[in-house]
């Protein structure tokens, strides 16, 4: 397909693999992270990682939606399919996160929960205009990306004068995760996780712009590239962050300048800023309370807000004791350094949420990467 | 979760709908949160929403900075352009 299929040649990723080999300083470690699931999924599944030289080394960051969603959020929606008897409408990812009481939205549904997958917001609201007897809750997460499209749901809900319509938000906001991330002591402190530069969202950026992304290279002296999700684009993300790196710049750099301008989707913005405000915390998993790093709907759209329609109050829930999925959002550990990965662990039946969402750094080592730790050993007979 | 994917839009609908064409498949997206799009534009679909247009010239740059590179992996290895200290 036009704009997929010439963002994957093969000869040309490793020409670019052939110039970062010889652009690299033998002498330097080199540690990016990418922040977006998206990345991470395309690092594993197209064998970037080996085409990358030694020393450069992939950090995988918090940019999963559904990794990143606490236990305490997932209760919330099943808790209004099975006591309060409301559809709950959601992304398919998000079905088999793992919650309290060794319950998740699809073993809710089992019990007998009204909860449908969707494939968008508006459909959640077709939903709703259909069944004018029952309440409809959309159980939105999502990043900068879906945000827009959950907003437009909620004006089209005021405008046609639903009132059977309302959304649990749990939208988060990539910015203030990055700057969580840089002040985290982990890499603060010299040598625990050491980060030299960003792959910056791909889709993300194409609703907030590159304009965001510089106060990190103005305030915190990280290069930032923000890059398409195509194999060649990551590839020619991570040279241009080794060539800022050799070059002792930090700036935002926009490979993925095809969609993505310096100021992004204005009438997105626009909207989002209309039915959303800022929230003063909210819990990441990995990450704990964020400040300022999601949104919630804005009082004159109360109603369609279902924290306050349902009187919900949140609950943290700790993680499985044995999860290192905390750790692995804040690029602490690797999935491998996790206990029960690939074993108790897996896509089929995941225990943490690294594992649920194919973005999330587990579930792609474990889908493309595992037989990459095992040694080839061939013996002649 | 983002899985966002280029699509070209083959049919503009009332209701800020349009038709876009993914690789032979046709789908129904909303096009409100994007301005002015005409047939034939290439738009980033995300859960049903096109988020974005795709500037093809920019596109086309992109490709070309990759060829580029490609002619000169190929060849003797030059250093790389640096700022002069």
């Amino acid at each position: 397909m036009k704009y997929i299929d010439e963002f994957r040649d093969g000869d040309i990723a490793r020409k670019i693999g052939a110039r970062l080999a010889e652009e690299v300083q033998p002498a330097r470690q080199y540690s990016f992270m990418e922040f977006c699931g998206g990345h991470t999924h395309a690092i594993s599944r197209y064998g970037i990682a080996e085409m990358l030289p030694p020393n450069v080394r992939m950090v995988h960051g918090p940019g999963c939606p559904v990794c990143v969603l606490p236990i305490g959020r997932i209760d919330l929606a099943i808790k209004l399919a099975l006591e309060f008897g409301v559809i709950v409408c959601t992304y398919g990812d998000t079905m088999r996160v793992p919650a309290s009481n060794s319950l998740s939205l699809v073993k809710a549904k089992a019990r007998g929960g009204d909860i449908r997958m969707v494939y968008s917001a508006a459909d959640a609201l077709e939903i709703a205009r259909q069944n004018p007897e029952r309440e409809v809750v959309f159980f939105a997460i999502g990043f900068e990306t879906t945000t827009p499209p959950t907003a437009l749901a909620i004006r089209d809900a005021q405008r046609a004068q639903l009132k059977n319509f309302s959304v649990l938000c749990c939208h988060v906001l990539t910015p203030s995760a990055i700057t969580h991330i840089l002040e985290s002591p982990e890499v603060r402190q010299y040598g625990t996780v050491p980060i030299d530069g960003f792959v910056g969202p791909a889709h993300v950026s194409i609703v907030i712009g590159s304009q965001p992304y510089e106060h990190f290279s103005d305030e915190y002296r990280k290069p930032v590239v923000i890059a398409g999700f195509e194999p060649l684009d990551v590839m020619q993300a991570v040279l241009m962050l080794v060539r800022q790196v050799n070059e002792g710049r930090a700036e935002v750099e926009n490979e993925f300048s095809r969609v993505v301008s310096r100021e992004g989707n204005l009438q997105a913005q626009a909207l989002v800023s209309e039915i959303f405000e800022l929230r003063t915390t909210f819990e990441w998993r990995g990450l704990g309370e964020v400040p300022y790093s999601a949104l919630k709907i804005r009082p004159s759209y109360a109603q369609f807000d279902a924290e306050c329609r349902f009187d919900l109050r949140y609950q943290p829930v700790a993680d499985n004791k044995a999860c290192e999925c905390g750790a692995i959002l804040r690029g602490v550990k690797k999935p491998t350094d996790c206990k029960i990965f690939g074993t108790v662990c897996t896509p089929e039946n995941p225990v943490g949420s690294c594992m649920v969402s194919s973005e999330g750094a587990c579930a792609a080592h474990y889908s493309y990467g595992r037989f990459r730790d095992i040694p080839v050993v061939v013996e002649s007979i | 979760m983002c899985l966002a994917i280029p699509a070209r839009l083959v049919e503009l609908l009332p209701g800020e709908q349009a038709i876009v064409n993914l690789g032979g498949i046709r789908k129904t997206i909303s096009i409100a949160l994007i301005d002015s799009v005409e047939v034939g534009d290439y738009v980033i679909v995300h859960v049903g929403h096109a988020i974005g247009k795709i500037d093809p010239e920019e596109a086309a740059r992109t490709l070309a900075m990759f060829g580029e590179l490609a002619e000169a992996g190929s060849e003797p290895v030059s250093p790389p352009m640096k700022a002069a200290a």
